[in-house]
Order: structure tokens, then sequence, then C-alpha cells
């Protein structure tokens, strides 16, 4: 479904991202994991269009996107839950929501907000409070919601669980594993290795912008170079 | 005394909602770029004489009128495209140098297209004043008030209930957000300066047969919308409009019992004042930076 092939990209004159190869399959949970600063983020910016490739290519469902337009790729399925939330904070819980299905027929909303909030009862019960005045847990789920109003073939995941309790992180990670029973798409970044690589069919092991290990879920698990570098065993 | 004090309240109120509309396009295309676009003034005049030159040429005023609005609206897509769009990622204030030099080369085109005399646009609806309570009104300040008053209501109706215009204030607040969201942020700045374009042309239509207008009329509306804005808080639209009708009520007061004389410093002496002691206005969010 998603081909990533020599994928370059800059800041300026530094280069964040040194030629990676990867592959998302249709229905697959593929987990990304490195070190503050290896370029996660700086990928799935690049994956969505927000931040330029200086080289290499994407091709997501065989159409090369490389240079595509952000809102058109979304338009194509590929939704970002972005690092930070990044929920509209002045604006209702229920508006970030229905602009999270702003590229989808219209009357399809009102189903879909039904489905979303089935998923998150919480967001239900806040629909008119302001975005920004809820906690960190239910902005992170009000992330994932408005990704998932956008009906996303491949959903691209930024530290989910970033800045949360443990109580917290599991809740996000049973809606993770719930999202994969579904057979969505999931493209999963994480510095909190094992919870990514526990529910991952397989992963990346990223580092300073080149990809260095990949393998199953389970086998990265029980690789050492990773229990130390990354699982602080 | 009384009825005194209503006429200016009255004449405080037509120009103040004159600037309020002034105001709202200051405060739509700074939330889409954080600009201060120094055009906007160029924009009421570009309605105004428009609407003159069209009507002159034996257009009907019901015409002529949506056809100056419209072509305002043009050159402001126009300005986004060709010089603020270009210009992405530049500095604020360059941008801002940018939109100086447009409304420079607006007046210039001006007096090129038109002319530089002043001209009058007959008023919508008659002439003869309307008494109330002693004080009289214009025919035309009530079309002021009207239109003004429905353009508020539309734009409430449009940003609180539209998805568009949702879109756009996700994108004032959060632009990567909302291109994650699949907002067009390109489109959504078009359409800020589009919209924004045709509220000063409306403006300048509006005030035309009260004040005339000319190829230089924008400079001083441009300035008081700009303080309006300011005063309310820039990027606020209540905060606009509460703004623009303030300033036209202390402009009048001020010229009605003190002298008329420093009628056009008052817009200055509150750029300065709310710049001073309150950055970020009467409806502003905290920080003068964020939107
Ligand atoms: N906006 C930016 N400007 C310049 N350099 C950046 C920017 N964002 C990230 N970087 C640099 O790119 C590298 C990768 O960052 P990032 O993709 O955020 O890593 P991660 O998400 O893995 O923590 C880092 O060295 C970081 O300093
Ligand atoms: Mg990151």
């Amino acid at each position: 479904m998603l081909e990533v092939g020599t994928l370059t990209s800059h800041y300026g004159r530094i280069q964040a991202l040194k030629g990676l190869d990867l592959t998302v399959r249709e229905g697959e949970l593929v987990a990304l994991v490195g070190a503050n600063g290896a370029g996660k983020t700086t990928l799935l910016r690049t994956l969505s269009g927000v931040q330029p490739a200086s080289g290499g290519s994407i091709v997501f469902d065989g159409a090369d996107i490389t240079h595509e337009r952000a809102d058109r790729r979304v338009k194509r399925g590929i939704v970002q839950v972005p690092e930070g939330r990044q929920v509209f904070g002045p604006l209702s819980v229920e508006d970030n929501l229905r602009l999270g299905g702003y590229t989808r027929p219209r009357d399809e909303g009102d189903a879909e907000l039904e489905r979303v909030y089935s998923m998150f009862p919480a967001l239900k019960e806040r629909r008119r409070q302001a975005a920004g005045t809820l906690s960190g847990g239910q902005q992170q789920m009000l992330a994932m919601g408005r990704a998932l109003m956008a009906r996303p073939r491949l959903l691209l995941l930024d530290e989910p669980s970033m800045g949360l309790a443990p109580r917290l992180v599991e809740e996000i990670y049973a809606k993770v594993r719930a999202l994969k029973q579904a057979r969505t798409t999931i493209f999963l970044v994480d510095q909190n290795a094992r919870a990514a690589l526990s529910v991952a069919d397989r992963g990346y092991v990223l580092e300073t912008g080149r990809i260095v290990l990949a393998g199953a879920g389970r086998e990265l698990l029980g690789n050492e170079q990773v229990k130390a570098a990354y699982l602080g065993l | 005394m009384l009825a005194q004090l209503l006429q200016f309240l009255l004449a405080g109120l037509t120009v103040g909602a004159i600037y309020a509309l002034v105001a709202l396009g200051f405060a739509i295309i700074h939330n889409a770029s954080h600009v201060i676009n120094f055009a906007q003034g160029e924009f009421v005049m570009i309605g105004g004489m428009a609407t003159v030159s069209l009507a002159n040429s034996g257009l009907p005023l019901p015409l002529a009128i949506p056809i100056a609005v419209l072509a305002a609206a043009a050159v402001g897509v126009v300005l986004e495209k060709f010089a603020v769009e270009p210009a992405r990622g530049a500095s604020v204030v360059t941008l801002i140098i940018i939109t100086i030099g447009a409304s420079i080369l607006l007046r210039g085109l001006a007096t090129l297209v038109w002319d530089k005399k002043l001209h009058a646009l007959p008023p919508f609806s008659g002439d003869q004043p309307i008494e109330l309570a002693g004080a009289t009104i214009l025919p035309q300040s009530l079309w002021v008030l009207g239109v003004t008053l429905g353009i508020v209501l539309l734009l409430g109706w449009f940003f609180g209930r539209t998805l568009t215009g949702k879109a756009m204030l996700a994108t004032a607040h959060n632009p990567l957000a909302a291109q994650l969201c699949g907002v067009n942020v390109r489109f959504v700045l078009m359409l800020s300066f589009g919209l924004s374009a045709a509220l000063g042309a409306i403006a300048g239509i509006l005030i035309a047969p009260i004040t005339l207008t000319s190829w230089d009329v924008g400079v001083m509306l441009g300035l008081k919308g700009f303080a309006a804005a300011i005063l309310g808080g820039l990027g606020s639209g209540t905060g606009a409009v509460v703004g623009g009708i303030l300033l036209g009520i202390a402009e009048s007061l001020g010229a009605g019992y003190i002298s008329s004389a420093y009628k056009d410093a008052m817009a200055f002496v509150i750029i300065l004042a709310v710049l001073f002691f309150m950055p970020s206005g009467l409806f502003g969010s905290k920080s003068a930076e964020r939107v």
C-alpha cells in the first residue's frame, strides 16, 4: 500500500532523512522506533506532505505522491495524528471532529461522528467544550478521533503516548489495537519502543535519518541491540 | 442637549460601522496569514471608485455595486496570489512591506484608470434627513448601519456554522493541523484576501455618498480601520466591530464637544494608547503575536 524508496528530506542544509526504504502493506500495523531526534516526525511529516521530500519517492496505492499537496493526500486516505496532538484549542470538541471530516462528503458527517463518539465516549460528554480545556489524554483521544473522521486508509500516529501517565498509555494502545482489529492500516511512531513493538506486526528502527534494523515486532523486541538502546535492558 | 448628544452618537455610529467593516478585513487577513495588510484601505477606494465609474457609464447602482465588490475581491485574490503567496516563508515584516508596496501601486493605478478628482455617488434612497427624537439621520446612514449589521450576522453565521468558516478559523489557529485535516491552506489564504477585499469595498461604497470618494480615500480609512482592529484586539471579529464603533463614536464626540480639528488624531492616539497599555486590545488573546 505504501512504498517509500530512498527518501530524503532536509531542513535547510541539515539532512534529517538520509535515504529511507520502507513498506507498509494493507491491514498491517507497522511501528517505527528510534531515539529523540532520529527523524521519526520528519518522516511522518514528509509522508503527509507538510514537509518536502528532497529526493526519493513515496508511492501510495501505486500512485507516486512524492510531491503531492498535503490536502490531496488526506483525500487519498493518508491521515496523520501529529506529535503533540495539535488540537484546535479554541474550537469545540465537536468542531475539531467535524474538521477531521473536512475532506469527506458532508452527508456522512453525522454517522461518522457517532462512530467516533462510540469509540471515545469521553469526547461525547465534552462535545461542546473547547478542545483546549481537555486533559492531555483526552486531547490525544480527540486528535485520534479527528483523524478517524477522515476515514483513513493509512493512519499515521506520531508519539500517541507522549507525556501520558501509564494508565492512559494503556488506554491509547487499547484503541490502537481496536483499530488494528478493524483492519485499519497503521504506521505507528513511538519513543516508547516496548509499547509500539508489542502491538506491531513489523517494525523498523530509525537512527539519525537511516533505517538500521527491520523485522517482525516480536523479533525486534527480542533483539539485543534494540533491548540495549531502546528498552533500557 | 440630549438631542445634540444623540446627533453625535448617530454620526459616530455610522462612520464607526464603516471602520468596523475595514477592521474586519484586517482581522480576517491577519488571522489567515499574520500579515497586517496595509493595502486594506485600497479595497475601500476600489469599491467606491469602481462603483462611481460604473454608475457614470450608465449602469444602475444595483448592478454597479456587486460588480465593484467582485472586482475588489478579485484584486484581493490577485494580491494574495502574486504578491503575498510568492513570499511565503518570508518574515511577517517583509510581508507587511509588500502590502505597503501594493497599496502604493494600487493608488497609482487608480489615478491612471480613473483620475485624481473627488467623486460623489448618489445616495441609495434619497437625501431627505429623517427626524429621530430631535436628531436627524440620513437615509444613507441607515443603509450603512443596516448593511453592516447584515454583514456582521452573515460573518457570524459563516465562521460559527459552516465547515468552510471553521476551517478558516482552524487554519488561523494551527495551519499544520488544518493541513493534516485536508484543508487547502492556500485556498484559505486566497479566500481570506478575497473576503477582506469585498468587505473593504462594501465599506467604500456605503460611505461614498456621505463623504465622497477619490483615489486616496483609502489612506485615512485604512488607518482608521487599523486603529479599530488594534483597539478591538487584532484578529478578533467581535473586537473589530466593537473597536470600529468605539472609534467612530470617540471621533464624533471629540469633534462635537472638543474640536473637529483633532478628529483624525483620535485614531493615532488610540493606536498608541493601545500599543502602550493594552497590546492585545479589548478582545484579543493574551499575546499580541497569537491570532
Ligand atoms: N523545524 C526544524 N528545523 C530544523 N531542524 C529540525 C526541525 N525539526 C526537526 N529538525 C531536526 O531534524 C532531526 C529529526 O527531528 P525529528 O524528525 O523531530 O525527530 P524525532 O521525531 O525522531 O524526535 C533532528 O536533528 C532535529 O533537530
Ligand atoms: Mg518526533
